[in-house]
């Protein structure tokens, strides 16, 4: 799960990581209101998306007006706030799309010596949590490690015992901060460890983290996102949930216990599994198709299901042939082949459909299926399948 | 032989009493497992499907000698289930459970790393010795007795791939799956270790998917350890970046991950990959034909 900028903000205030003053906004008057409020002489209007590249990124039909904005007044504060509200700021990561804004965050200004990056994800290889640093900050992380592996330093911890503070001293020696910076450093980088930890993390990234000229530690930007299987014990942060910012049709599907991805082409997939679904769009492109989704029915689907996944593959307006690929194993081929039926009545099928069928019960279930009236394309397997998808496609 | 399980293998299920444990339990006695012992809190004195229920794995163990166990136990009570059979001395468990937080296990990995007893998933389809012993809930009826071992981070994918064996006459020798989380109890390289010293297997396939560097770190030991015929399989090449792919560990992040880095990786490596996922069953044929074995 993916929060806001000013909601990660407000989690790292609560857990004494070092984060400027901000008020998060909704209105162009509150938005000068709020800069009175900061006091200062100037300030940062951001746009509130779930995407990167905001300050990059410009909103459609205003190409002058960028996601992220330095303001020296209310009135300025206003008229950028009044620009991004209600508008869809294209950004490098939203696609050509965009993304409404809803809230922007104002924000006090702050003096930089120095911008870094520090970030922490559960690395798979070493199996357990990584605080990783860079003094290449503000720019991607992705291209650091692409072109400059060496400039980025890692130091694992265990999520019970957090990070020790020697760790936290090295990596700033790393960063060559100066011997003033470590006590801002070693607790804002313990802390952050902790709240990684506390909060069931799957991301926690500062960039850029800003070393003031007093030399102390100071997160100007904030991204974290929680691991989706953890949230059932933390009731707070699920509240923080954006639906808005989230694919519908994906929202939909996950309501009824299918895993959907929404992708650009024209075939629909509908499979149980994720390997297999996954191998289905594949098999898909390896014979000329555009897979339109990945959607994995689970191993366990009924009628419900299946129809609700129908209905979401055929709300797609781009699906002109739709495959349906099940490999039985628990799940019987005669309980999907009626299920099929039953979801074809109710939903109403305007493309053609092709079904492969293997498994328990295939037998039978091919037979459920010639016998009905359901206008369907048996394949007999994999290739046999993709091929006539692709030619049903057009 | 076989890896890890075998006609003798006396099996625990751990979460016996719920609905899925008891079903599965039912599924692996009519494959021919010996399951000799379930456990739920709380239940022990009731028998499912004529099966004993104690409340902990030790009393489990002391009654009955089982020595591996299959979990049935919901996400929040994993780790907890997990730790549990690893302290009772359980050799082999079995993690079939799908959600389990990926911090839960990094501390569970660190104690089964500290222990003697081997890890299978979480979120995993289980493991079978074709004719000898099934634990989870893969089908059993598509698998032959052979001499193919099958290592998978999927479910349905492997099932598919087993078919595809069995129908061009490759029985196996042990199917394995890894699971398809972020962080499990076993590697592909830990199994290709077991089959590359198990007298039974003549030659091996993996099938790997988008996420992480686990295929890429197989290929470098195959290249310096393995002399057995390996081919594979990788889901995922038509993935989009930032998506994640149903499995947990399924996503391309970073720019790691792809399917195109796996696959240079294992062919570099000399192994045979198969570019369809309908060609997983005839790759295992060419890697054999070509290290002269069939």
């Amino acid at each position: 799960m993916k929060i806001h900028e000013y909601q990660a903000k407000q989690i790292l205030r609560d857990a004494g990581v070092a984060v400027p003053r901000s008020v998060v906004v909704e209105t162009a008057e509150e938005a000068a209101a709020a800069f009175e409020e900061l006091g200062g002489p100037l300030a940062v209007v951001k746009a509130q998306i779930h995407a990167g590249g905001r300050g990059k990124g410009t909103v459609k039909d205003h190409p002058d007006q960028r996601g992220v904005q330095l303001v020296r007044s209310g009135g300025e504060a206003a008229t950028v706030a009044g620009n991004l509200l209600g508008r869809l700021l294209v950004t490098i990561q939203t696609g050509p799309a965009g993304k409404t804004v809803q809230k922007v965050l104002v924000e006090e200004g702050c003096q930089i010596a120095r911008e870094l990056y520090l970030g922490i994800v559960v690395d798979r290889a070493r199996t357990r949590p990584v605080l990783m640093v860079s003094s290449e900050g503000g720019v991607e992380i992705e291209e650091v490690a692409a072109q400059t592996p060496e400039k980025i330093f890692y130091e694992p911890f265990d999520p019970q015992a957090g990070l020790d503070a020697y760790q936290a001293r090295k990596l700033a020696a790393r960063l060559r901060l100066p011997p003033g910076s470590l006590r801002s450093a070693v607790p804002f980088m313990q802390r952050l460890c902790r709240v990684f930890v506390d909060q069931d993390c799957s991301l926690a990234e500062i960039n850029p983290l800003v070393v003031s000229p007093a030399g102390d530690l100071l997160a100007l930007d904030a991204k974290m996102t929680f691991d989706d299987n953890a949230l059932y014990r933390h009731a707070d942060l699920a509240a923080l949930r954006d639906l808005s910012e989230e694919e519908p049709a994906e929202l939909q599907a996950a309501d009824a216990g299918l895993s959907y991805v929404k992708l650009d082409g024209n075939i629909g997939c509908l499979v149980n599994g994720a390997g297999l679904a996954m191998s289905t769009m594949d098999i898909i492109k390896l014979h000329g198709g555009e897979p339109a989704n990945f959607l994995d029915v689970g191993g366990g689907a009924n009628v419900e299901q299946v129809t609700e996944a129908f209905r979401i593959l055929l709300g797609d307006a781009h699906v002109k042939a739709v495959l349906v690929n099940i490999f039985g194993g628990i799940m019987r081929c005669t309980t999907i082949a009626n299920a099929l039926i039953e979801a074809a009545r109710q939903v109403g099928f305007s493309v053609p459909l092709v079904v492969r069928l293997e498994g328990t019960e295939v037998e039978e279930g091919r037979q459920i299926l010639a016998d009905s009236d359901v206008a369907i394309v048996a394949a007999k397997d994999l290739t046999d399948a993709a091929q006539k998808v692709v030619a049903a496609a057009g | 032989m076989s890896i890890l399980v075998d006609k003798n293998t006396r099996v625990l299920c751990q979460g016996i009493t719920g609905r899925v444990g008891a079903f599965h339990t039912r599924g692996c006695l009519d494959y021919g497992t010996q399951v000799v012992a379930g456990v739920t809190p709380g239940k022990a004195g009731q028998e499912v499907e004529g099966v004993p229920v104690f409340d902990t794995v030790v009393e489990a163990v002391e009654s009955t000698g089982c020595n591996a166990s299959m979990i049935f136990v919901p996400p929040a009570f994993t780790a907890d289930a997990i730790l549990e059979a690893v302290d009772a001395g359980i050799d082999v468990v079995v993690a079939i459970t799908e959600g389990v937080p990926v911090l839960d296990m990094v501390r569970v990995y660190q104690v089964v790393k500290a222990s003697d007893s081997v890890l299978i998933g979480p979120n995993c389809p289980g493991l079978i010795t074709p004719g000898q012993c099934k634990m989870g809930i893969l089908p059993g009826y598509i698998h032959k007795p052979g001499s193919v071992g099958v290592i998978s981070r999927s479910g349905t994918l492997t099932y598919e791939a087993v078919w595809q064996l069995s129908n061009v006459g490759l029985g196996q020798s042990t199917c394995v799956g890894l699971g398809g989380d972020p962080i499990v109890g076993t590697s592909f390289i830990d199994l290709l270790q077991m089959f590359q010293a198990d007298d039974d297997t003549e030659a091996i396939l993996m099938i790997g998917e988008i996420g992480g560097t686990a295929e890429e770190e197989a290929a470098k030991y195959i290249a310096q350890h393995v002399t057995k015929p390996v081919a594979a399989f990788i889901a995922g090449r038509t993935a989009p970046p930032g998506k994640r792919m149903g499995h947990a560990g399924a996503i391309i992040s970073g720019g790691k991950g792809t399917a195109a880095d796996k696959i240079a990786a294992l062919q570099t490596a000399g192994i045979e990959v198969a570019e369809s996922p309908a060609d997983m069953g005839t790759a295992v044929q060419r890697a054999m034909g070509a290290a002269g074995s069939v």
